[in-house]
């Protein structure tokens, strides 16, 4: 019996619309667990003070506070505390190789190599690079399964290859993409793999070694952290290589009046006050995730989405995308028949069910199934039967509501 | 609360194909979306010696974006451009909640039942999203089409 994470999180005991809230949004955003909430309210109620500036113990304590959190990610990703740039989320992380990378390392006959499922944060910064440079942009197209394409995979990483840039899990579908395999196949051809890591750090155990990842990026609040903290890791040669994303107070070693030298990293890639409650949160969160295990969070969310494929394949009058693959976790995409999306999100709404409609941040992917928008339930450990089962039976309501039953 | 929301009246709307058409002498065609949800119409409008001759729209969204344009267009036939740009504000202020009393809504029609949505943060935009588009496509039309 898994312990009752509910006590931990109060907010999953609320009230919406009269009923308990069933929370299934996690691939947005995730709940916080109280330890996340209190280790933000004690940095700021006792170790307040801009780090790295000031010489007095309170400014020492803060110090301390953000680079102990940037070990622990270190540690958390099995990589090493200079090779962990914090940013304010998965969509910076993103940007800040795109722009420093990319528009760097980037001349008109190169390819820039991207899946037809990813999210935005890693579709338009790479659009802006190829617009840029002259780099054209290649897709990644997927199979029947709603996996990637192998054959595609093949055809176009080639030597004119220099960026393969890949979510480890779609955000629409909850597919895992092979990204250790990936990455062999990047590097054979010479190209450096970014990872989006948004879906699934907060998920599987990643560990950046194993799989030879050249960057990767994620962000705090959708694995129990504050919103506005979020991680880059890259290869320390890469990082090393890079010209500045962001440039101001703190990641200086000597300004003169024309010119001027950068810090070390990982300061180089930190310009001006940094989020250092948010580090905080974060450096909690992951104290937390450890304290469940992975194990355990890949049974219940492996347990939990079998549940709701199994359940909603059972009404004929619900489609589902890529939910026939083994490889799935924790994402169910769905459209119930001739009902819009935000028509079936309202409606369970009231039934205090909370699941995404639209696009996803991933338009090409959405017109790529042929839809215009989808349902999508996403789960978290702390999720339970119970939920699903509410989920199904506010499913069941929707045909009647629109007046189609 | 859903039953006044998805009134039988407001499946009927979202779902008639009545309106869903090309028009063959449209004077101007204007695309409305909703990038955050994805609602997306196109309106067409007829118009001439200042009066809304005809109009009609294509378009995919939740049954409250289509109804809503729906119901708009059947409201619009036949009005003159400055009275139509009127309704278009009355009824944005209806689903604004800043306008409440009945009678003041009357001569919005069957569009006055989506009133409700008001109490509904999340779905203004897309009752709103076809309103918007036609009073920016009547602005566009300024005044060449008054004369």
């Amino acid at each position: 019996m898994d312990k009752n994470f509910l006590n931990d999180f109060p907010i999953l005991r609320s009230k919406m619309n009269g009923h308990t809230l069933a929370y299934l949004d996690n691939s947005a955003t995730t709940q916080k667990p109280e330890s996340v909430v209190r280790s933000i309210c004690g940095y700021y109620g006792g170790c307040n003070a801009n780090p790295h500036r000031g010489v007095y113990e309170l400014s020492v304590k803060a110090t301390k506070v953000y680079e102990e959190a940037r070990r622990k990610v270190a540690d958390f990703l099995n990589a090493t505390p200079r090779e962990i740039i914090f940013t304010k989320n998965a969509t910076e992380s993103l940007n800040l190789i795109a722009y420093s990378y990319g528009l760097t390392n980037l001349r008109g006959d190169d390819e820039i190599l991207i899946t037809i499922a990813e999210h935005h944060s890693n579709l338009v910064p790479w659009q802006r690079v190829a617009q840029a440079t002259g780099a054209k942009l290649n897709y990644i197209y997927l199979s029947a399964d709603g996996n990637l394409s192998a054959a595609d995979i093949t055809a176009k990483l080639t030597p004119r290859t220099k960026i393969l840039a890949v979510t480890q899990i779609s955000n629409v579908l909850g597919l895992v993409n092979d990204v250790k395999t990936l990455a062999t196949q990047a590097h054979e051809v010479g190209a450096v793999i970014v990872v989006d890591g948004s879906q699934s750090v907060p998920h599987i155990p990643v560990d950046v070694r194993d799989l030879d990842a050249d960057f990767l990026a994620f962000s705090g609040h959708k694995m129990l952290s504050p919103m506005g903290i979020g991680v880059l890791y890259g290869k320390r040669k890469l990082l090393e290589e890079m010209p500045p994303f962001l440039s101001g107070g703190d990641m200086i070693e000597y300004v003169e009046e024309q010119t001027t030298t950068y810090a070390e990293l990982p300061q180089k890639f930190e310009a001006g006050t940094q989020n250092v409650g948010g580090a905080a949160g974060l450096s909690a969160a992951i104290d937390y995730l450890r304290g469940v295990g992975f194990d355990t969070i890949e049974r219940i969310e492996h347990d939990l989405t079998t549940f709701a494929v199994d359940e909603l394949k059972r009404l004929p009058y619900v489609e589902l995308y890529g939910c026939d693959a083994a490889n799935k976790i924790g994402i169910v995409s769905f459209n119930v028949k001739d009902v819009h999306p935000h028509d079936v999100a309202t409606i369970l709404d009231a039934e205090g069910v909370a699941i995404r409609a639209g696009h996803h941040c991933a338009q090409p992917l959405i017109k790529y199934l042929g839809q215009t928008a989808t349902c999508r339930a996403s789960f978290y450990f702390y999720n339970t039967r119970r939920d699903v089962e509410r989920l199904i039976e506010a499913i069941q309501k929707v045909r009647g509501v629109m007046h189609l039953a | 609360m859903l039953e006044n929301i998805y009134t039988e009246l407001i499946a009927e709307h979202s779902q008639s194909r009545d309106n869903r058409r090309c028009l063959e002498h449209a004077t101007i065609s204007e695309r409305g979306h909703n990038p955050s949800c994805g609602d997306e119409i196109t309106l067409e409008l007829e118009v001439a010696d200042g009066t809304i001759k005809d109009a009609a729209f294509s378009g995919a969204g939740c049954a409250i974006s289509q109804a809503s344009t729906d119901m708009m267009i059947e409201l619009m036939r036949g009005k003159t451009v400055d009275e139509a740009r009127r309704l278009a504000e009355l009824f944005i202020k209806m689903i604004q909640g800043e306008v409440t009393d009945d009678a003041e809504l009357d001569e919005l029609d069957e569009a006055a039942a989506l009133k409700n949505i008001s109490t509904m943060p999340a779905r203004v935009k897309c009752a709103t999203l076809a309103w918007h588009t036609l009073d920016t496509a009547v602005e566009k039309l300024g005044g060449d089409v008054r004369a």
